[in-house]
């Protein structure tokens, strides 16, 4: 990571009829660093990757991709970024090779030239460089997207929900392609909806209704976390949210995962006082424990 | 320069790829014009005609033999009254009848009028009228050469000589030939190139294809390319069809009517783009090109319907349709052999609407999504 901004997003609003997509996002990213937007399915993501792809014109602010403006310097944009949509958008009726080379071709290079750029993540799918693409598994279209959008060497890489789709070896397996391409300079965009990525990333923004509702490491929006947290185990879930929700001195309470996340205030009540409750009300199998916060917590908390 | 060669091969590789295409873009044509050429046919040929009357009265036989000798009439039975004509046109058996009167002969011979009826199917107006005119040439012929003899000398009697110029056989695939033309190349030339580029729209690729340096303005014409290709292809194909296994002539220059057939393919290439640009799924692309663009076109175009036939309002219409303009000038040069003098106010017309087309849908490419 070195301080000089690679992107910088300025005031961008951006409105589909009556939907305000994107509202007044601020954004500063350091260049060489994997920054990562986290926000659910329609918070604004995709959105505000066409404005810094330069596919669609913001309503009203400023952005830049390494000093080029997305609106007057366009041209130069597109031709030293990387961008892998949200939705596989490689010709399906094309090969691995085929593809690989049309978009090589298409950004004045050839596979050969970069191949080094490349060679990580195509020595993978190369034994099915025959294969067409709508042959391929999701782990392997993926890993194609990601071959295209690499081929001519980028400096900025705009990945939108890679992992969504993709099995949990796949999504491993990406997040340490990504490391390797980082250290290879690149400026890596990505945005995802699983919060559990957003350790995986340098710095985060967490993104909601088209607002950015929290920034920075990820360890510095999970020190930021002000309450007590409390796992609740048991058998009735769904009776036990409806026990301890409306409690006093219960801030927030939900299912998270096989458990459910209860948040305290620091000076409230501690976990006996739940443990109680619950007992009283006659569940019995239930157990309480103090937990840390993860950025999911984080997101229910500010949203 | 490469990258647009890699856009076009990858178009040919969409196209021929995919079976469905391939049929529509090569195979379609050829039936098409075989369809019209052969089984749509507006022409009669042996249609059977009864005769009702006495078959021994000599003005009779004249006639009947007259009728069995024309090339388009064939003879069927020969009735006395006139009772089994009525069920014999209702099953099909025959397309006409001939009834002549009582004394046929006699009452011709003694100048005054010998009344002769025909009885045609109405149910098929276009046969029935083919078959009452055919007939009505043959008892012409024969009531002109009974004038002749009367009066002993040649030039007294009066009968219209119609010649038809150009077509004289009336051969409908002269007619057909050029709507066909007309119509494949504009299905191919619109519906095809609107339909890959809708799918790239839908399928996202277009997109990616956005993000790249490569400006809109290469991307159009890396689409048009494959499909001007294939147009030409199969004008040649189906004028070769037309000229060598449907005896369509080629009278005029072929030069000219393949400047001609390019221009037309500009405009609907030009016209690809619009639907391509206002269309954003392939089912929309497709129902703008196939009620928009083919029914009009065949309607309208005079391909089935004669342009002149039409309602004022509708004629108006039919002006804005490219395909009008391209086979009046396809019928001109081929089959009556003009040139480049006769057809500058259609071939004009053609040129500003490709201009115009081509010159707005690029416009109207957005850049961006």
């Amino acid at each position: 990571m070195s301080d000089r901004t690679a992107i910088k997003v300025e005031g961008i609003s951006k409105s589909y009829g009556a939907v305000k997509a994107l509202d007044d996002i601020n954004l500063e990213i350091s260049e060489g660093e994997i920054y990562g937007l986290i926000g659910p399915d329609g918070a604004g993501k995709t959105s505000l990757f066409r404005v810094l792809t330069t596919l669609t014109l913001a309503d009203s602010g400023t952005a830049s991709v390494n000093g080029r403006d997305v609106v007057a310097d366009y041209q130069d944009i597109r031709r030293t970024i990387g961008y892998m949509p949200g939705h596989f958008a490689l010709y399906q009726d094309l090969s691995v090779e085929e593809n690989l080379n049309f978009y090589a071709t298409v950004f004045g290079t050839t596979v050969e030239a970069n191949y080094d750029t490349i060679k990580d993540i195509y020595s993978q799918i190369e034994m099915f460089k025959t294969r067409k693409a709508r042959a391929l598994s999701g782990g392997m279209k993926q890993k194609l997207a990601l071959c295209c959008a690499l081929v001519h060497k980028p400096e900025v890489l705009f990945l939108d929900e890679p992992t969504t789709g993709v099995d949990a070896v796949s999504r491993k397996e990406f997040w340490v392609m990504l490391k390797r391409i980082k250290e290879s300079g690149v400026t890596i965009l990505v945005s995802t909806p699983y919060m559990d990525e957003a350790s995986m990333c340098d710095r985060i923004a967490l993104i909601l209704n088209g607002r950015i509702i929290d920034r920075g490491t990820p360890q510095e929006i999970i020190s930021r976390y002000p309450d007590r947290l409390y796992a609740v185990r048991g058998g009735n879930m769904f009776r036990i949210l409806k026990i301890l929700r409306p409690l006093d001195g219960v801030l927030r309470c939900s299912s998270f995962g096989s458990e459910c996340h209860v948040a305290m205030a620091q000076d409230g009540p501690d976990s006996s006082f739940l443990l109680d409750t619950l007992k009283d009300s006659g569940v019995e199998d239930s157990s309480v424990e103090l937990v840390n916060p993860g950025i999911e917590d984080c997101f229910i908390r500010l949203s | 320069m490469k990258e647009i060669f890699a856009f076009i091969r990858k178009e040919f590789k969409h196209i021929f790829r995919d079976r469905r295409t391939t049929l529509i873009v090569l195979i379609m044509p050829i039936v098409q014009i075989v369809l019209f050429g052969f089984a749509i046919s507006t022409d009669v040929h042996n249609a059977v005609v009864d005769i009702v009357g006495d078959a021994s009265d000599p003005a009779v036989q004249r006639i009947i033999q007259r009728i069995d000798s024309n090339e388009y009439l064939e003879v069927g039975n020969i009735y006395a009254s006139p009772a089994a004509i009525d069920d014999r046109l209702r099953k099909g058996k025959i397309s006409a009848a001939v009834c002549f009167e009582q004394n046929f002969d006699s009452n011709l011979a003694a100048g005054s009028t010998a009344v002769v009826r025909i009885i045609a199917d109405g149910a098929d107006p276009n046969t029935a009228q083919t078959v009452t005119s055919y007939i009505k040439g043959v008892i012409q012929s024969e009531q002109a050469e009974i004038t002749t003899a009367m009066t002993g000398g040649g030039s007294v009697s009066m009968r219209p000589n119609v010649q038809l110029m150009y077509n004289p056989a009336m051969n409908s695939a002269y007619n057909f030939v050029p709507g066909v033309m007309g119509l494949v190349l504009m299905l191919i030339c619109s519906m095809m190139t609107a339909v890959s580029i809708v799918r790239e729209k839908e399928q996202g690729t277009l997109e990616l294809v956005l993000v790249s340096p490569v400006k809109p303005f290469w991307i159009i014409l890396s689409k048009i390319v494959p499909y001007m290709v294939l147009s030409i292809v199969n004008f040649v194909t189906t004028l070769l069809l037309a000229h060598f296994v449907m005896g369509v002539p080629v009278n005029g220059s072929l030069a000219l009517l393949s400047l001609v057939s390019l221009v037309f393919v500009g405009s609907s290439l030009g016209l690809g783009l619009l639907v391509s640009v206002i269309s954003a799924t392939q089912q929309t692309a497709m129902l703008i090109c196939g009620m928009g663009l083919t029914m009009p076109t065949m309607m309208l175009s005079g391909l089935i319907f004669p342009c002149e036939s039409m309602p004022m309002w509708l004629q108006v219409f039919s002006d804005i349709i490219p395909a009008k303009w391209f086979i009046i000038m396809v019928k001109k040069i081929m089959i009556q052999g003009a040139g480049f003098t006769s057809i500058v106010k259609e071939f004009c017309v053609l040129l500003g609407m490709m201009v115009a087309l081509l010159w707005f849908s690029i416009k109207k490419f957005k850049t961006r999504l």
